[in-house]
C-alpha cells in the first residue's frame, strides 16, 4: 500500500471521530441546518472540480466534465451555506424585535 | 522559488479551511452561535477555493463560467425555497455534491487512463480510489434524485417491495464490483468504465425506490452521509486532505442523523432500507369496536381549559405545516403566555419530513427556541401538564407504541400526551396516521377531539381565549 493512501486513511478515520464528537453535541433543534450546512461542506469537491479543469489541458471531454462538476459543486456550496444562514437567522433570539 | 512557496502555502491553507469547518460545526451546538459557525465554515470554503486557484496552469475562463452559473443557481434556490421544501432541497444538494465528487473521479480516470495509453493498468491506490469515488458519487446522485422525486411526489411515495428489485440490485452491485476489479487489476477500458457508471446509477435508483415516503427522512440523512463519503473518496483520488477531512465530517454527521431517526422510530437501518414499511402495515389496525367513543370539544371549552391552565404543551406534527398553521399556533401560544401560562412546544424527532424540520418551521413562525423541547424533557413530568394540544400529529402520540410491543410502531419513543391531565387532539377525523394503525389516545377519558382544519381550529380557540 502506498504511503499517501495510508496517510489519507489515517486522516479520514481521525476526522470521522472528530465528526462524531462534534455532531453528537448539536441539539435536535438544529438538525436541519446541520444537514444543509454539512451538505455545503461536502461541496468541498469544488476543489476537485477546479483541479480537474486545471489538469484537463486540451482534453475536451475532461474539461467539460470538470465544468459540470464545478457547476454542481458551486450550487451545492453557495446554495447550502446561504439556505443554512437563512434558517439560522430565524433561530436567533427574538429579544431585539 | 515562488512555486515552492505556493506548494507549501496551499496545503496549509487547506488545513486552515479544515479547521474552520470543525470550528464552524462546533458552533452549531447552540442556536445563538450557530449562524456564526455556518459563516466560519463558509469562510473555510472560500479559503480552500482561493488556495486551489493559486495552483498554476488553471484555465480561469472556464472556472469563472462554472462558478458564475453554479453560484447564481445556488443563490436563487437558497433564497426562494420554502421552508416546508427543505427536505427536497437537501436531497437535491446531496445529489449535486455526490455527482460533483463522482465527476472528479471520472475526470481523474480519463486523465490517468489517457496518459497511460488506454491499455495499461492503473496504479492500485489511485485505481481503488477512482473506482470507489465513481461508485459512491453515482449512487449518491441517482439515489438522491429518486428521493427528491418521492418527496416532491413525481415518483410514487409507496414502498415498492418487489423481490426482483432486490435481486437486480444484488446482481448490479456484483457486476459493478467485478468491473471495478477488472479495471484496476487488469486493464483500463473506457467501455467498461462507462458501464460501471451506468450500473452505479441504476443501483442508486434501486436502492431508494423500495423505500416508503414516510421513511424518506432516514434516506435523506443517509444520502447526506454518502455525499460526504463521495467527497472523501474524491479526496483520496486527488490525494487532497481537505476533501478527505471535510468528507469524513459530513459522512459522520449523516450517519449520526440516520441513527437518531432510526432510533426515533425504533427501527433498524436494515429494516428501513429493506422492509418496505407502509405497504404491509396499512392493512393492519383500524380495530372496529364501536363501543369506544371519542369525546368532541369546541373552541369555547378548549379556550376555557387552556386559558386557566398553568402548564401547556403543544405537540406539532407535519399536519400543522401542511395546514400552514405554524403562525396560528404561535399566536395562541403567545396569548396564553401573556396570561401567565407556561407554554412549550414538544417536538418529536420524526415530526417533520427530515431531522429537525419541525423546529425550523416553528422558528420561521417566530417561536423562540427556548420554548422548543424534546420528548425526554416532557415525558417524566407529563402528569403535571394541564393541557397537551396535539396538532397534526398522530403516530408520535400513539400509546400503543408504549403499551403494545406487537404493534407496528411498538417500542417507538412517543410523546405520552395520554398521561397529561387533559389532551386535546386537533384533527380532521379519527383516521389513521402514516403507520396505518388506530390510535387509542382518541378514545381516552382525558382526551378531547377538536375536529377541523388545524389553522381554523387554532384561530377560533385564539378568539375565544381573547374573550376570557
Amino acid at each position: 500500500m502506498e504511503g499517501t493512501l495510508l496517510i489519507g486513511l489515517y486522516v479520514f478515520v481521525l476526522a470521522m471521530f472528530v465528526g462524531f464528537e462534534l455532531i453528537t453535541k448539536v441539539p435536535p433543534t438544529l438538525h436541519t441546518p446541520l444537514m444543509s450546512g454539512s451538505n455545503a461542506i461536502s461541496g468541498i469537491s469544488i476543489v476537485g472540480a477546479l483541479l480537474v479543469i486545471g489538469r484537463a489541458g486540451d482534453a475536451h471531454l475532461m474539461r467539460w466534465i470538470g465544468l459540470a462538476a464545478l457547476i454542481l459543486a458551486t450550487i451545492n456550496v453557495v446554495g447550502g451555506f446561504l439556505v443554512t444562514d437563512r434558517m439560522l437567522q430565524m433561530f436567533k433570539s427574538k429579544d431585539a424585535s | 522559488m515562488e512555486m515552492s512557496g505556493f506548494s507549501t502555502i496551499i496545503p496549509l491553507a487547506y488545513l486552515a479551511s479544515a479547521v474552520l469547518f470543525i470550528l464552524g460545526i462546533k458552533r452549531l451546538s447552540h442556536p445563538e452561535t450557530a449562524a456564526g459557525g455556518n459563516r466560519l465554515a463558509a469562510i473555510g470554503m472560500l479559503l480552500a477555493v482561493i488556495a486551489t486557484l493559486l495552483e498554476s496552469g488553471l484555465d480561469y475562463t472556464w472556472i469563472i463560467v462554472g462558478v458564475a452559473v453554479g453560484g447564481l443557481i445556488g443563490a436563487v434556490m437558497a433564497r426562494t425555497v420554502k421552508m416546508t421544501a427543505m427536505p427536497e432541497m437537501v436531497a437535491v444538494f446531496n445529489g449535486f455534491g455526490g455527482a460533483a465528487s463522482g465527476l472528479v473521479a471520472v475526470g481523474e480516470y480519463l486523465r490517468v487512463a489517457g496518459s497511460a495509453g488506454g491499455a495499461e493498468t492503473l496504479a492500485i491506490d489511485s485505481g481503488v480510489s477512482i473506482m470507489a469515488g465513481t461508485l459512491i458519487g453515482a449512487v449518491t446522485f441517482s439515489g438522491s434524485m429518486i428521493a427528491f422525486g418521492k418527496l416532491q411526489g413525481f415518483v410514487t411515495g409507496n414502498a415498492i417491495s418487489n423481490p426482483l428489485v432486490k435481486f437486480s440490485a444484488g446482481i448490479l452491485l456484483g457486476f459493478a464490483v467485478v468491473l471495478a476489479v477488472y479495471l484496476v487489476g487488469f486493464e483500463s477500458n473506457l467501455v467498461f468504465y462507462w458501464s460501471l457508471i451506468a450500473a452505479a446509477l441504476i443501483l442508486g435508483v434501486l436502492f431508494v425506490i423500495p423505500i416508503g415516503g414516510a421513511d424518506m427522512p432516514v434516506v435523506v440523512a443517509l444520502l447526506n452521509s454518502y455525499s460526504g463519503l463521495a467527497a472523501a473518496s474524491a479526496g483520496f483520488v486527488l490525494e487532497n486532505n481537505a476533501l478527505i477531512i471535510s468528507g469524513a465530517l459530513v459522512g459522520a454527521s449523516g450517519l449520526i442523523l440516520t441513527g437518531i431517526m432510526c432510533r426515533a422510530m425504533n427501527r433498524s437501518l436494515a429494516n428501513v432500507l429493506f422492509s418496505a414499511f407502509g405497504t404491509t402495515a396499512a392493512t393492519a389496525g383500524r380495530a372496529a369496536d364501536g363501543d369506544r367513543v371519542a369525546t368532541p370539544i369546541e373552541a369555547e371549552d378548549s379556550a376555557m381549559v387552556l386559558g386557566y391552565a398553568s402548564q401547556v404543551i403543544f405537540v406539532p406534527g407535519y399536519g400543522l405545516a401542511v395546514a400552514q398553521a405554524q403562525h396560528r399556533v404561535r399566536e395562541l401560544a403567545d396569548l396564553l403566555t401573556e396570561r401567565g401560562v407556561s407554554v412549550r412546544y414538544c417536538v418529536h424527532p420524526v415530526a417533520g419530513r427530515m431531522p429537525g424540520h419541525m423546529n425550523v418551521l416553528l422558528a420561521e413562525a417566530n417561536v423562540p427556541y427556548e420554548q422548543l423541547c424534546e420528548p425526554e424533557d416532557v415525558n417524566p413530568d407529563m402528569e403535571n401538564i394541564d393541557v397537551a394540544v396535539v396538532v397534526g400529529a398522530n403516530d408520535v402520540v400513539n400509546p400503543l407504541a408504549r403499551d403494545d410491543p406487537s404493534s407496528p410502531i411498538g417500542g417507538m419513543p412517543i410523546i405520552e400526551t395520554d398521561r397529561a391531565k387533559t389532551c386535546i387532539v386537533i384533527k380532521r377525523s379519527l383516521s389513521v396516521g402514516y403507520a396505518g394503525i388506530d390510535n387509542p389516545l382518541f378514545y381516552l377519558r382525558n382526551n378531547r377531539m377538536f375536529f377541523g382544519d388545524a389553522s381554523d381550529a387554532l384561530a377560533s380557540i385564539t378568539e375565544e381565549v381573547k374573550q376570557l
